[in-house]
């Protein structure tokens, strides 16, 4: 099967156009890129081709490796697997430097052929790499192309040739912030940022790209670091320049990952050691340690879960598979306050007309004009052109009749936390239409609301966070009487909108704020031990955590926490026991210390409500114990207290599949990514077998809470995965 | 085991060490030779009768680089049989020198050596010989590594030195480098420096600023407060090793820090046999040494573990010892000493250091020693100990006795 398609025109311009069938956007295999070299090899050595134009027939050039293949090249015993990856990555080197040499020789004198990338779209991993290494970039003027090298988002880092050429391209200052933050630039940013060389007209790009190609003189087919008396632009690790930019560039990326990211800091030294040697050993270099990286738990765990497993779960990998896709053209949001206003713009913002209703106009339009601040902060972050946003607010249209929502697909319930007055409007709405009706919440128990609807079969939970422009997560509840119609629907919606669903079942805080409180009740419950308050933070941050504990507390409120220690206590009765945290809490609320909205908490904060620093009266009431504990004592309460409830979680059938406790964990609630999610962080501790002793300690020392369950018992006695991969 | 024995100490003045100061146009070799000359001419040395010139030098690269200590040598009036070594133990170069020469006396038969140390901050700037542990990734992200400023900053920090403290700290370090300078105590070890054409170039330490007051120094800007809280962020990288702490106090500035100078010092070693037909007289013996690793982000407490070994090593208690150098590399250094040993303030730098007269990093463990030599003679003292913070996390020390 052909992946490409070879043309030879009559211009003497070859062109090769990447065109996977049945893809909707070309990725990269070896067995594609052996039949992309066999082109070049054709082109090279047929004396009538003057040059190259590789492109792509589909309306983006490539959208990286198949991530996929990764696991098939591993899995081999281990003392062959480094040489079986390494050989594995130095094959795609050697083909794409073939590319780049262009039929070059140097003891013949023959010189090579110039070869130019034509990007009509998207370019991104691999599909970058290639054309960093054609000796001219021109892309199409395509506001939609994102052109860059993403990697470490999925726990990988850029190596097929990535590191060693963006580096000379641009020098470390200008390349490493772009690989360590995974920036995708669109084609007019990519060129003022010097990755691609020109940019044309959509229509013209493939004329333009033979033109140069057709007046290219030698020298232009040399890559700058193929020719005498190249310098690295800012200097290599030990020029004075140089030198300064590697020790910054070491303390920025340990202060912002603290070192937990495994391919980050192979990154770090493919780089560091690449940058000090010729090219061809720098890409011996970046292939070392691709390998080394490809060998490790908890990059693979990373990729599973962010990359394979996420995408598994926004193509429907849990949707009812006998339910027919539905099509929404039309929903309702009731109840126009934060949430329901984030819903009502991202539905928009995915071409669907939406109805947003509030108890009167004035409400709703508030709503809108919420959105409307929303959508402007989009277009100063460049996440949306200015000229879209005329056409998504047109789509939102503010009402307070309830029988607006006529012809709604789909009805998406926002209004407040009360479930009195979620109650009343859901009747209202299931009064009203005849579609599916679903209850935004986060913490009221669906089955109890449907009680509410007609046909409870119809009836949902969705939960989305805040802001939910940003948040990729959102939790379909399963309602006991939900039927998969209605699960199937709610999935379709939330793909649409191009969000990551995870489906669970119904019980008390669902799965994400289940697992959250715990965290945040154990950093409380440490203030109370007299951990040090800075001790409690710093760890859990350093331990990949997006914020630690109490500052979380501080955020959603000391209020908020006291109410649900008290709803939680009348609901669980004589079951509640003593819980630590509760003194602490109470004590804060007490003195006044609500949070961050009344400017004092576990912080202090200034007038203007930034946050300063710890309160130092913490101390006076919670005395500083001595000794105090270890930094990895702490983390591991920290990330145990989660882990065990995701567990739990998943043995009562809240959770239903071990991928959305993982990309739930990270996407919801940011619980450290680099593990790949709680489950692959256990996973790491059943392999390396300590993870019931962990829990006896930890149970020993500060509570039952830490009992391993039955469920985790069972898979570390029998050393098995949570993870099916 | 034979005794080393300290004949002779000398030491350049220290100069400033920008263009400005007066030693920037002599180059290190040169400044480095006339200290060895001194000694051959004190002590009428015959220019063969060394058995090795170990040669302390924190920056080896340019004029320092290349083994320096053989460069110094040529050009000396030492003979060419005599060799040369160089080492590098960051600030504490000059003492590891000694000590290494002490190392091989105690153990071989009748030898002396020439042991000591320099650096030229005007010309060979700090740094400029690279260093693997600040950009390798594989050690800087491991060991989280941050420059020597921030770790001072951080010991202060966690033990509650505050900026009145360092500040403090430095005007009395001022104070005593200048009555140190009024009452002459650096006599016999200065030896004024000259030029190709014997024409006096410096003949007294030029960085001290006797004047300085509390007020003159709250003046100062923090000098690590921006690369740790700002770019880089160095504060974020020293927290991962000390997670307990909130923040870092930024307390260090120019003026209470050791100053960058210019300058080389250079001792005279030996055991009886090497002295004894010299007719050599001893001022001083070496009790013990030692060296340590110690934690390699707060980087500057391994005079602690250092001392302690040493002491352990000559069978003395802190309370034995009547005179401490504690390399002031920053104030927070000294105060972290006394803390830890409950040392009394009476007894340390007493003639002032780096922070009053300069910190020539690879000559500044000799200087120290030879400070100490003298200051035993002249206040009638038995023992001193000498210790020096190092960058990387090490630590050096050297227990002597006045003989």
């Amino acid at each position: 099967m052909s992946d490409f398609h070879y043309q030879k025109e009559a211009d003497g311009i070859a062109v090769i156009s990447w065109d996977v069938a049945g893809a909707r956007i070309n990725t990269m295999t070896r067995e594609s890129l052996r039949e992309l070299a066999s082109h070049f090899d054709s082109a090279f050595s047929d004396g009538k081709v003057r040059g190259v134009v590789l492109t792509s027939a589909k309306k983006d050039f490539s959208g990286g490796m198949a991530l996929d293949t990764f696991h098939q090249i591993r899995g081999q015993e281990p003392t062959e697997e480094a040489d079986a990856l390494f050989a594995h990555i130095m094959e795609f080197h050697q083909i794409i430097r073939r590319i780049e040499w262009a039929g070059r020789e140097l003891k013949s004198g023959r010189s090579g052929k110039p070869v130019i990338a034509a990007l009509p779209g998207t370019a991104v991993g691999i599909g970058y790499e290639i054309p960093l290494a054609c000796h001219r970039i021109i892309a199409a003027k395509n506001p939609k192309a994102r052109i860059g090298l993403p990697e470490i988002k999925v726990g990988l880092f850029p190596a097929a040739g990535g590191t060693a050429r963006l580096i000379r391209r641009l020098g470390i200052e200008g390349a490493a912030p772009l690989m360590l933050k995974g920036t995708l630039l669109s084609p007019e940013k990519a060129l003022a940022a010097n990755l691609i060389d020109a940019v044309a007209e959509p229509d013209e790009l493939i004329e333009k790209a033979k033109e140069w190609a057709l007046g290219a003189e030698p020298e232009d087919i040399v890559k700058p670091w193929d020719r005498k008396g190249y310098r690295m632009p800012g200097g290599t690790p030990y020029s004075s320049k140089g030198y300064l930019s590697f020790m910054g560039a070491c303390a920025m990326v340990s202060g912002n990952t603290s070192g937990v990211y495994p391919a980050v800091n192979a990154m770090m030294s493919a780089i560091y050691e690449g940058a000090q040697v010729p090219f061809d050993t720098a890409l011996k270099v970046e292939a070392r340690w691709f390998s080394k990286l490809l060998m490790e738990a908890s990059s693979l765990n990373m990729l599973q879960t962010l990359f394979l497993d996420t995408k598994a779960l926004e193509k429907g990998a849990r949707r009812p598979a006998t339910i027919k896709k539905s099509e929404l053209k039309k929903i309702g949001v009731v109840g126009a306050g934060m949430m329901g206003s984030g819903i009502a713009l991202v539905s928009a913002q995915a071409g669907l007309e939406v109805v947003l209703i509030d108890q009167d106009l004035n409400a709703a339009s508030r709503g809108k004009g919420k959105i409307e601040k929303l959508l402007a902060a989009q277009v100063k972050r460049r996440r949306v052109a200015e000229s879209e946003t005329r056409h998504i607010l047109e789509r939102i249209k503010p009402s307070q009749e309830y029988e607006t929502l006529s012809g709604a697909d789909f009805v998406i319930e926002a209004v407040y936390e009360n479930p009195a007055l979620k109650g009343e409007v859901l009747a209202r709405i299931d009064r009203s239409v005849d579609c599916m009706i679903a209850s935004n919440t986060s913490t009221l128990p669906i089955s109890d609301l449907a009680k509410s609807c007609q046909t409870p079969s119809t009836f949902l939970g969705v939960h989305f966070f805040s802001p939910v422009d940003r948040m990729r997560l959102v939790e379909i509840i399963r309602g006991k009487e939900t039927d998969d119609a209605a699960v199937a629907l709610a999935i379709d919606f939330v793909s649409r909108i191009r969000k990551t669903p995870i489906v669970v079942n119904d019980a008390r805080f669902f799965y994400a704020n289940r697992c959250v409180i715990p965290y945040l009740n154990e950093g409380i419950r440490m203030v109370g031990e007299g951990v040090r308050p800075p001790l409690i933070e710093n760890v859990a941050r350093q331990c990949g955590m997006p914020v630690g504990p109490l500052q979380l507390v501080d955020e959603t409120s000391i209020e908020l926490a006291v109410s649900i220690a008290k709803a939680t206590k009348s609901a669980l009765g004589a079951d509640y026991g003593h819980n630590d945290a509760d003194e602490v809490i109470f004590k804060l609320a007490s003195l006044g210390r609500l949070g961050r909205k009344s400017k004092a908490g576990f912080f202090e904060y200034s007038e203007t409500g930034h946050r300063l620093r710890l309160w130092h009266g913490l101390g006076v009431y919670f005395p500083e114990a001595t000794p105090q504990p270890n930094a990895e004592k702490v983390r591991n309460r920290l990330l145990m207290i989660q882990a065990l409830e995701a567990v739990r979680a998943l043995e009562e059938g809240v959770l239903t599949d071990v991928r959305e406790g993982n990309v739930g964990a990270i996407l919801g609630w940011g619980f450290a990514p680099w593990s790949g999610g709680p489950f692959g962080w256990l996973d790491g501790l059943i392999a390396n077998q300590s993870v019931l002793s962990l829990c006896d300690d930890l149970s020993r020392q500060f509570g039952e809470r830490f009992v391993a369950p039955k469920l985790l018992v069972d898979k570390a006695t029998r050393r098995e995965k949570f993870s099916v991969h | 085991m034979s005794d080393a024995l300290i004949f002779d100490a000398v030491r350049t003045p220290r100069g400033r060490g920008s263009q400005k100061g007066s030693l920037a146009s002599l180059t290190s070799v040169d400044i480095s030779a006339q200290m060895i000359n001194a000694l051959i001419h004190r002590n009428h040395l015959p220019g063969h009768d060394i058995e090795d010139v170990i040669w302390g030098n924190a920056t080896q690269i340019g004029e320092q680089g290349g083994c320096l200590a053989r460069a110094v040598v040529l050009m000396s009036e030492l003979d060419d049989a005599v060799p040369g070594l160089t080492i590098n133990r960051f600030c504490a170069s000059g003492l590891e020198a000694v000590n290494l020469a002490a190392g091989q006396i105690h153990a071989g038969e009748k030898t002396g050596y020439i042991a000591g140390g320099v650096e030229m901050m005007s010309r060979v700037t700090m740094g400029s010989d690279g260093a693997a542990m600040a950009v390798d990734p594989r050690i800087a992200m491991k060991m989280a590594f941050v420059p020597q400023g921030i770790s001072a900053d951080l010991i202060a920090t966690e033990y509650g030195f505050s900026r009145e403290d360092c500040d403090r700290y430095a005007c009395q370090s001022q104070q005593r480098a200048a009555r140190a300078w009024t009452e002459d105590r650096f006599k016999h070890s200065i030896v004024a420096v000259h030029d190709i054409n014997h024409r006096e170039v410096l003949a007294q330490d030029e960085h001290l600023r006797p004047e300085t007051d509390m007020a003159v120094l709250a003046e100062l800007k923090p000098s690590f407060a921006d690369m740790g809280e700002g770019m880089p962020g160095f504060d974020k990288v020293a927290l991962l090793k000390y997670p307990h702490l909130e923040a870092i106090e930024h307390v260090h500035h120019p003026g209470n820090s050791s100053g960058i100078v210019d300058g080389a010092a250079a001792i005279l070693i030996g055991n009886e046999e090497f002295g004894a037909p010299l007719e050599l007289r001893p001022k001083a013996r070496v009790l013990s040494m030692a060296k340590v690793g110690s934690e390699p982000t707060i980087m500057l407490t391994g005079p602690i573990a250092a001392t302690r070994l040493a002491l352990k090593r000559a069978n003395l208690e802190i309370s034995d010892i009547d005179l401490f150098e504690v390399n002031e590399a920053f104030a927070a250094i000294p105060l972290l000493f006394m803390h830890e040993f409950g040392v009394d303030d009476e007894k340390v730098n007493v003639n002032g250091g780096a922070i009053s007269l300069g910190h020539p990093l690879g000559a500044t463990g000799v200087i120290l020693l030879s400070s100490a030599v003298e200051e035993l003679e002249r206040a009638d003292l038995s023992t001193a100990l000498v210790t020096l913070c190092v960058g990387g996390g090490m630590g050096v020390a050297t227990v002597i006795e006045r003989v």
